[in-house]
């Protein structure tokens, strides 16, 4: 198992350099999200998920999922299973990892290799968070896509989800 | 004289009901899944019951026409069968990606007729040919009706396909233009009506939310399937319904019966977006 684990990883890295080569300095995307503490006795981390959704064509470009390996959870990410994630399986699109504690948290898309094909136009980027034995809430961070010069967006949830800052440049 | 009198012209109305309208006198029948989206194979669990209480439990419903049907059109596995007191239960196993179907299947006949100028009528569950042997020889005006009914409801683990939906063309059946699994509060769904496979108007469709136990009305609507057998819903919340659609025709398969009453039951789950 474990060479065909190394080297399943340098694949992956070889191919994330190329997505690199390919856009280098030509876009970034990058996300701030922070996660609130909650008072509550019994906690469990949020699940996270981040897609592009095109303004006019509604196309979904899946960037990301923060999830601890349960896939019975997942269909509770209620808009990102209907949007995208019931088409697919491990491993999810985009970056994905293990939910994260509250705090503030960054995540960087700006490698991924389905921006480089991103085609112009207007977007919204949506984060969904939903809690085991807590609610479920939805952002949405309207930008343009390429940006001319450094954008910032915000928007801020309620309960689920804190202060979600979107930094997107050229 | 009189009590005989009063008991003839309530049999008399009875009747009259349960031949004007098919789903009248008629319980409310149901499944009940315990889950209908899902994001990874696992076995889910069923309740079946015959109960007038949207979705609680009152009687139990016969388990042994089930049908479990996979996305692949092949029979999906069922385990711990049970028909309790209060309900049947069963399980189903979740294996591929894909939308599940589960139907119950019923016939049933009433008979109805004249002995010595009092109204009689019977109703049977084990054919046309046992419940006729059961006439006296005096009966007039024997009336022989027909009766399908036919109980679903779907899951789907991942994305939802529809092979397992393709209908059989016999008797009512429903032909989703919105994908049964694929509900949401502030969307409305619609779906087309089908008499042996042919799409039909007139179906009269009836849909009642759930929780009727802790509410002082119904909340009921009903719905007419359209000239293309097609009904529009509006989903007012997310939550479950239910669902009964009911026709009449002069196409039973006995031939000795002279009307067919075809029933339609469905569960379906609408979910918050």
């Amino acid at each position: 198992m474990r060479p065909w684990l190394a080297l399943s990883t340098t694949v992956s890295a070889a191919l994330f350099a190329g997505a690199l080569t390919a856009n280098a300095g030509a876009t970034e995307l990058r996300l701030e999200v922070a996660i609130p503490r909650m008072a509550v006795a019994e906690y469990h981390a949020p699940y996270l998920a981040f897609w592009l959704k095109h303004a006019d064509s509604g196309e979904i470009v899946p960037l990301g999922l923060w999830y601890d390996d349960q896939e019975k959870w997942l269909k509770d990410l209620r808009l990102w299973w209907r949007r995208t994630g019931r088409t697919q399986s491990a491993p999810y699109d985009g970056l994905t990892g293990a939910t994260r504690r509250p705090g503030t948290h960054s995540v960087d898309f700006s490698a991924l290799p389905a921006l480089a094909g991103l085609p112009a136009g207007d977007y919204e980027l949506v984060v969904e968070a939903a809690r085991e034995v807590g609610g479920r809430e939805v952002v949405r961070l309207p930008f343009h896509w390429p940006a001319d010069d450094t954008r910032t967006v915000t928007a801020k949830g309620d309960t689920e989800l804190g202060t979600v800052t979107l930094q997107v440049g050229p | 004289m009189s009590r005989s009198f009063i008991a003839g012209a309530a049999g008399l109305a009875l009747a009259g009901a349960l031949l004007l309208s098919p789903a009248a006198q008629a319980h409310k029948r149901w499944l009940l899944p315990s889950h209908t989206v899902v994001s990874e194979a696992q076995w889910i669990a069923v309740d079946a019951s015959v109960s007038n209480d949207i979705f609680d439990v009152d009687r139990p419903y016969p388990l042994k026409a089930l049908e479990a049907v996979g996305p692949d059109g092949k029979p999906a596995t069922v385990d711990n069968r049970l028909e309790g007191h209060r309900r049947s239960v069963f399980d189903v196993e979740l294996t591929q990606p894909g939308s599940y179907r589960l139907t119950l299947p019923g016939q049933s006949y009433f008979l109805a007729w004249q002995e010595n100028g009092e109204p009689q009528r019977r109703r049977g569950w084990n054919g046309a040919d046992a419940l006729l042997a059961e006439l006296p020889d005096n009966a007039e005006q024997v009336a022989l009706t027909e009766t399908h009914s036919r109980l679903e409801t779907f899951i789907t683990m991942g994305a939802p396909n529809s092979t397992a939906l393709k209908p059989s063309g016999q008797g009512l059946e429903l032909q989703p233009l919105t994908h049964p699994n694929d509900l949401y509060d502030s969307e409305s769904a619609r779906f087309r009506f089908l008499v042996d496979g042919e799409p039909t108007e007139g179906v009269e469709v009836e849909l009642v939310p759930a929780g009727t136990r802790y509410r002082d009305s119904q909340d009921h609507w009903t719905l007419t399937s359209d000239a293309k057998g097609e009904i529009t819903i509006d989903w007012p919340a997310a939550g479950r319904y239910y669902l009964e659609a009911g026709f009449a025709d002069k196409h039973p398969d006995h031939p000795k019966a002279q009307q067919r009453r075809l029933q339609y039951l469905a569960t379906f789950e609408v979910l918050p977006l």
